[in-house]
């Protein structure tokens, strides 16, 4: 039997985007369920102004003329089709890769993914208000896990599943920057001992939206600052969320391209992670920060939009540096 | 089969069905209707009770079947090199030449084996008297396949006790009968063929069914902007670069396939596709130019077709047609219309069709004035006593009329899936089948035996069936 089995340019397209949009579904919904949860009485809006702006949708909010209220903003990212950065447009999304993909993933990935869908689908508003919010939430979440699991357990590894897990590591560090970059933008630290008591119980949510509170415990001793908090997201060698980990995950992938598969257009890329490897670990976090992390994570979001350019021009069919953005 | 369902009860029934149904929606085995640029998956309703044939009955069709493909096949060698047929009067040359379904590219173009029409499904209905009758060819790219196969998958799951002990003829191994076909047909001194299945892509509404049939053969589906040809060579574009790519089993109509040669304005196709092939670099399944063999204006002389090739006498005889073109043929429909169907030739899925018992006095005018205007476009027949079998309806087991369409595989030689797709018009009284209309499908059962003068290998590949879908030592016991 022949394993030299070639992969349509189009599937390899197909399957990056399909795992990036459930990676983003996946952070929506964690992004929401923070949000809601950080929610303190009179400073609703600033917390649901930050959701959009992590995802740089305050022209297309506005666009819908609704005021900034709690329910607006959870409309927008849970109901509403017609914005596309919303968790049902995702899907849609991811879904319509699915399909494109039907002739190789597994029939157990198309399944789950087609009903995921239609639930998601005919959500109404009652689903997202109250206490139904942070239950619909977690079943996103798990909508998400489902699939992964899934297709960890059924998905063909060859070629295929290393463009797959490219696209869902590539999001996957995106997000963790943008959630890290939009919480710290809120909590400058240095103040009175009330604030700073305030801000540990925020940064237990953020790490606690990305799973990653108790692992921080075991990590960080009994006191922690900010700074331990973003050492840990963006360098931590263990925590499936930070950037560190995603990155050595992309080179593994983008190495196997090149090894097992002979993918020679793997270059580029394979230098592009290096390179924010060694932005990553080049100096200290305090330095970091110091310097200015907003800067920083803006750079790394950009390397990574180059990096997935860098993997799309050589081998997908269609590849639009726009639908990066 | 009868007492089975009666332990079932209604009810219970009703319950099985509705959830083996939900199972298609889940499943995503869907075609895609669209409307108002909005996409609704529908599935095709499936029918719980299914259609049985007799192994006596199905080598009738099967041995009919073949013979049917044959002729089509001879007849299209023949009108693209020397038109014998037409030269001998048999068939009338405008008819073939003055098609719009007659390519003047296939002429004098070598095919391999023969075979133009690989994939064939036939249309078979049975009249009162219990015959066979064949009411439609399709020798372009006829779907429907994957229902034959997933609606038995359908049934297992579902009524595993209606299928108990059954020793019926198996339909999963079309795919890879279908891979062996395409193989054989690819081009001369190729060793390792890559064949390709191309698609028009995720919006057409026969999708699902290219899916499947590329899975089953194991084989990459391709959309238009996925190959490429260089050189009279065609390629798929892949990751490492671009892949040779030898046969392409399409799904998408010969206007589509090469905006270079055919319908300028086609996003579906390969430009240099048909250049490729005329140098004998890639082969098409079907071949380009079938289309003037299944048309309606020649299927009524499918049966004189079949004597002048195979000097034999047709199996599978047609339904009694008009042909509106001959004098004989309009003057008996004008004077019988109230009693005849009227159909427009080159015409499917059941448009423009005037059944004139059913019609009003305005209707039957309309259809009157139409086929005085221009008669070659006309053929009738008369209203067939389409059989019927036991479907379950909201008024309990009802009667249903319905047809079969089974389908013909062709590469050196043909082979027939036992069975094939048995459409069933849910409506009562209908006798429109299509799925565009509302139709259904059953599960088609061959019984592999019921004389015992049957044949060895056909309950030796019945019992292998059994061991993948059921273990091993529980087929030794059946055997």
């Amino acid at each position: 039997m022949s394993r030299d089995m070639p992969l349509l340019a189009r599937y390899a397209e197909g399957l990056f985007w399909m795992a990036r949009y459930l990676e983003r579904i996946e952070n929506l919904a964690r992004l929401v369920d923070v949000t809601q949860n950080f929610e303190s009485p009179g400073r609703e809006a600033e917390s649901w102004l930050a959701m959009i702006r992590i995802n740089a949708d305050e022209e297309g909010f506005a666009e819908r003329g609704g005021g900034l209220t709690a329910e607006n903003v959870k409309r927008f990212y849970l109901l509403d089709r017609s914005n596309p950065t919303s968790i049902p447009s995702a899907l849609e999304s991811a879904r319509t890769n699915a399909r494109t993909l039907r002739p190789l993933i597994s029939t157990e990935m198309w399944m789950q993914m087609n009903v995921f869908h239609r639930d998601m689908l005919s959500l109404t508003e009652a689903d997202v208000t109250g206490d139904q919010l942070s239950r619909l939430c977690g079943k996103i979440k798990e909508g998400v896990q489902a699939h992964t699991g899934i297709t960890e357990g059924t998905f063909f590894r060859d070629q295929g599943w290393e463009f797959y897990q490219l696209g869902r590591l590539i999001e996957r560090a995106d997000q963790t920057t943008r959630l890290l970059d939009i919480r710290y933008h809120l909590l400058v630290p240095g103040g009175k001992e009330e604030r700073k008591q305030a801000e540990a119980t925020q940064w237990g949510g953020v790490l606690r939206a990305l799973a990653g509170y108790h692992a921080f415990r075991r990590v960080a001793g009994a006191t922690f600052t900010p700074v331990d908090v973003v050492a840990f997201l963006l360098r931590d060698t263990a925590f499936p969320r930070s950037v560190a980990v995603c990155l050595e995950g992309i080179e593994l992938h983008l190495s196997r391209l090149r090894s097992r598969y002979g993918l020679r257009g793997t270059v580029a890329g394979l230098e592009r992670v290096e390179e924010l490897r060694a932005g990553l670990l080049g100096r200290s976090v305090d330095k970091i920060v110091n310097d200015g992390l907003h800067i920083f994570l803006d750079g790394v979001q950009r390397d990574l939009i180059l990096l997935a350019a860098e993997i799309g021009t050589p081998f997908f069919r269609d590849w639009r540096p726009a639908a990066a953005a | 089969m009868r007492q089975r369902i009666g332990n079932i009860g209604l009810d219970a029934l009703r319950a099985r069905a509705a959830a083996a149904e939900n199972d298609l929606i889940n499943l995503g085995i869907t075609f895609t209707i669209y409307s108002e640029s909005q996409a609704i998956d529908r599935i095709l309703p499936f029918d719980c009770i299914p259609r049985i044939l007799t192994a006596r009955e199905w080598d009738t069709i099967e041995r009919g079947v073949k013979q049917r493909v044959a002729a089509l096949n001879l007849f299209l060698h023949d009108i693209y090199h020397k038109r014998h047929i037409t030269n001998d009067g048999v068939v009338p040359a405008d008819l073939v030449y003055g098609n719009a379904n007659y390519r003047p590219e296939m002429e004098q173009f070598p095919i391999r084996f023969g075979t133009y029409v690989h994939i064939c499904g036939t249309d078979i209905v049975r009249d009162e008297a219990g015959e066979f009758l064949v009411l439609e060819d399709n020798a372009r790219t006829p779907s429907g396949v994957s229902y034959v196969v997933e609606n038995r998958h359908l049934m297992s799951r579902a009524f595993p006790d209606l299928l108990a002990g059954m020793k019926l003829r198996p339909v999963d191994d079309y795919g890879a009968r279908l891979l062996a076909a395409m193989t054989e047909v690819a081009p001369e001194g190729v060793d390792d063929p890559q064949v390709v299945l191309l698609s028009p892509g995720i919006y057409n509404s026969a999708y699902f069914e290219h899916v499947f049939l590329a899975r089953e053969m194991g084989v990459p589906l391709v959309e238009g902007a996925d190959l490429v040809v260089e050189k009279d060579r065609v390629y798929m574009r892949t990751t490492a670069g671009l892949r040779p790519v030898h046969t392409i089993y399409r799904r998408i109509g010969d206007d589509f396939l090469d905006p270079t040669v055919f319908r300028p304005d086609s996003m579906l196709g390969v430009p240099g596709l048909i250049g490729a092939w005329r140098k004998g670099n890639v082969t098409l399944a079907n071949a380009v130019g079938t289309g003037v063999a299944d048309d309606k204006a020649i299927y009524a002389y499918m049966p004189r077709i079949i004597e002048y090739y195979l000097k034999e006498t047709p199996i599978l005889k047609n339904v009694q047609t008009n042909i509106c073109r001959e004098k004989s043929g309009l003057d008996y429909t004008l004077a019988n219309i109230e009693k005849l169907v009227l159909k427009p030739v080159g015409e499917s899925g059941g448009y423009g069709i005037t059944i004139g018992p059913r019609a009003s006095k305005a209707e039957i005018d309309v259809a009157r004035d139409s086929l005085l205007a221009d008669p070659s476009n006309w053929i009738s027949q008369p209203v067939i006593s389409l059989s019927v079998a036991p479907t379950l309806t909201d008024d309990g087991i009802q009667p249903r009329h319905l047809d079969l369409r089974p389908f013909a595989v062709t590469g050196r030689d043909t082979w027939v899936l036992p069975g094939g797709l048995s459409r069933v018009a849910m409506k009562k009284g209908s006798l429109v089948v299509n799925s565009s209309q509302g139709g259904g499908s059953k599960d088609t059962w061959v019984l592999s035996e019921d004389a015992p003068s049957q044949s060895q290998s056909q309950s030796q590949s019945q019992s292998q069936s059994q061991s993948q879908s059921q273990g091993q030592s529980q087929s030794q016991e059946q055997r």
